[in-house]
């Protein structure tokens, strides 16, 4: 059912099984122990960045298959997305895992649109199991987007860390485990910040009024969530989004409104504003959230990858940057949403 | 910038840039300055070893200076030091040859994987290449000032 720009799932969409893997920098955070795999080499034993990517989001799939019990034959379906040119790691994950791929785009939102539409599919009832999932690698995304990794540029302290991660999701039209209940989808907005190293106060709009639509459609107040988790805005753009939400009336009780590029890492660990990647989202939300729910800690979470629509062309160009994201409902196990 | 911001683009950008923490201007002028000095003594320290204890003098000392500068960049570089001291040293660490050096080594290490034709030969002075460029064409306009003040009778 539409209501809005929001979908309900009027039929089941289950998350059977997910996962996160994770680089070596992540191993030292604070959420370390809900990773299924952490790796103690940024290459993977592979001989580029670009590999090591692919390796996360391949052991990230592969994790997430082996713990729905499905085998691997029986995935319908595979949507992923990441940041590199020509989403290669999605592409060549796929190739690997031969599941017949939808390729996604929406840079570091990519987590949420994939189990948005991996929940459309199978509520429609065009599919019964479809695996999503992301991944980004630190180098790789410092190769691509900014400058070589070795290279001594001093960054500011609105600068991000790129999350060397993957994570994935097994939805299932029956069976047991959190409930993918609505989804909203989010507009491109641009605001006109156009510096690619303050990318948190570049989305922060984005996903502000992609909240504060969800809230709207579905007629919910700020207490409905236990928790709502921003994607990778950073202690920047959370404290903006914070105040535009708090200007739009949803104040949200202590505790309730989080960012998950503020959950990964340390506060000692030198990673500026916080993280951002596709992995970001993907790691903690199929990672911690997803297991806090298992053990009923949580019972109804939003998670709204925000994403940073840029390329290093478009930037170089003075182009600002368009965000977007993209916010999707889970309600734990057996409790009833509606 | 391109494009012609909006009202609200405006308004937005003043909000943001309430928020942007900025950078630390003063602590980085002072690091940069330490950072910048102590590369610049070492130089020193260097340039003197080679005319103590080989045939230069303080004329031709400055070869053999800078391309030792050049190697310790470059390797601090490859043992994936260089980096780190740069987030704090700033433009202490970027401007003195030492950051030319880790420019076109860490392009080199990056682009390893695409081969060494296309990718270290190809990318090697990706970021280097607009401080020749530009370096060149500076030196040629002030050489060119200085012929034509010369051709009308300065000294």
């Amino acid at each position: 059912m539409l209501k809005g720009r929001t979908w309900i799932f009027d039929h089941e969409a289950i998350i059977a099984a997910s996962s996160a893997v994770g680089g070596p920098f992540e191993a030292q955070g604070p959420l370390a122990g809900d990773f299924d795999l952490l790796f103690d080499d940024l290459w993977l034993g592979q001989d580029s960045f670009e590999k090591a990517e692919k390796k996360l989001l391949e052991q990230a799939c592969q994790t997430a298959i082996r713990k729905s019990g499905i085998r691997q034959e029986e995935i319908q379906f595979f949507l992923a997305g990441d940041l590199l040119n020509q989403i290669i790691t999605s592409s060549f994950a796929a190739r690997t895992l031969s599941i017949p791929y939808l390729g996604l785009f929406g840079a570091c939102s990519t987590s949420m649109e994939g189990l948005a539409l991996a929940a459309l599919m199978v509520s429609a009832g065009f599919a019964d199991r479809v695996l999503t999932g992301t991944a980004s690698h630190n180098g790789a995304a410092e190769k691509q987007f900014r400058y070589p990794t070795e290279y001594g540029a001093q960054k500011p302290p609105t600068a991000q860390w790129t999350v060397t991660g993957a994570g994935a999701a097994v939805v299932v039209s029956s069976g047991k485990g959190p409930r993918i209940t609505s989804a909203t989808i989010g507009r491109v907005i641009d605001k006109g910040i156009s510096d690619p190293f303050n990318m948190g106060a570049a989305m922060a709009p984005a996903a502000v009024d992609t909240i504060k639509t969800h809230f709207q459609d579905l007629q919910l107040s700020p207490t409905d969530y236990d928790l709502v988790l921003t994607g990778d805005l950073g202690k920047v753009g959370h404290s903006i989004a914070t105040e535009l939400l708090t200007k739009q009336g949803l104040i949200f009780p202590p505790g309730v409104f989080g960012d998950c590029g503020l959950m990964i890492y340390r506060d000692d660990q030198p990673v500026f504003a916080g993280a951002s990647g596709c992995a970001s989202s993907a790691c903690v939300t199929y990672g911690h959230v997803l297991n806090r729910m298992l053990q009923g800690e949580l019972k109804r979470v939003l998670i709204v990858a925000t994403g940073a629509l840029l390329s290093p062309l478009s930037y170089q160009q003075k182009e600002t940057i368009p965000c977007i994201a993209h916010a999707v409902a889970i309600h734990a196990g057996e409790e009833s949403s509606r | 910038m391109a494009n012609a911001k909006t009202k609200d683009q405006q308004q937005y950008q003043n909000l943001a840039n309430k928020r942007d923490p900025g950078r630390p201007a003063l602590k980085n002028c002072i690091l940069a300055f330490l950072a910048g000095g102590t590369i610049c003594l070492l130089g020193q320290l260097i340039s003197t070893f080679y005319m103590h204890f080989f045939d230069f003098t303080e004329k031709n000392a400055g070869d053999p200076t800078v391309a030792t500068l050049i190697f310790l960049s470059s390797l601090l570089t490859g043992l994936g030091l260089y980096d780190h001291i740069a987030q704090w040293a700033g433009a202490g660490t970027i401007i003195p040859v030492t950051g030319f050096a880790n420019a076109i080594t860490s392009s080199a290490i990056e682009h390893r994987s695409e081969g060494f034709v296309l990718g270290v030969g190809g990318n090697m002075f990706k970021l280097a290449g607009s401080v020749i460029v530009f370096g060149v064409f500076a030196a040629f306009v002030i050489a060119t000032i200085k012929v034509i003040i010369m051709g009308l009778g300065g000294s």
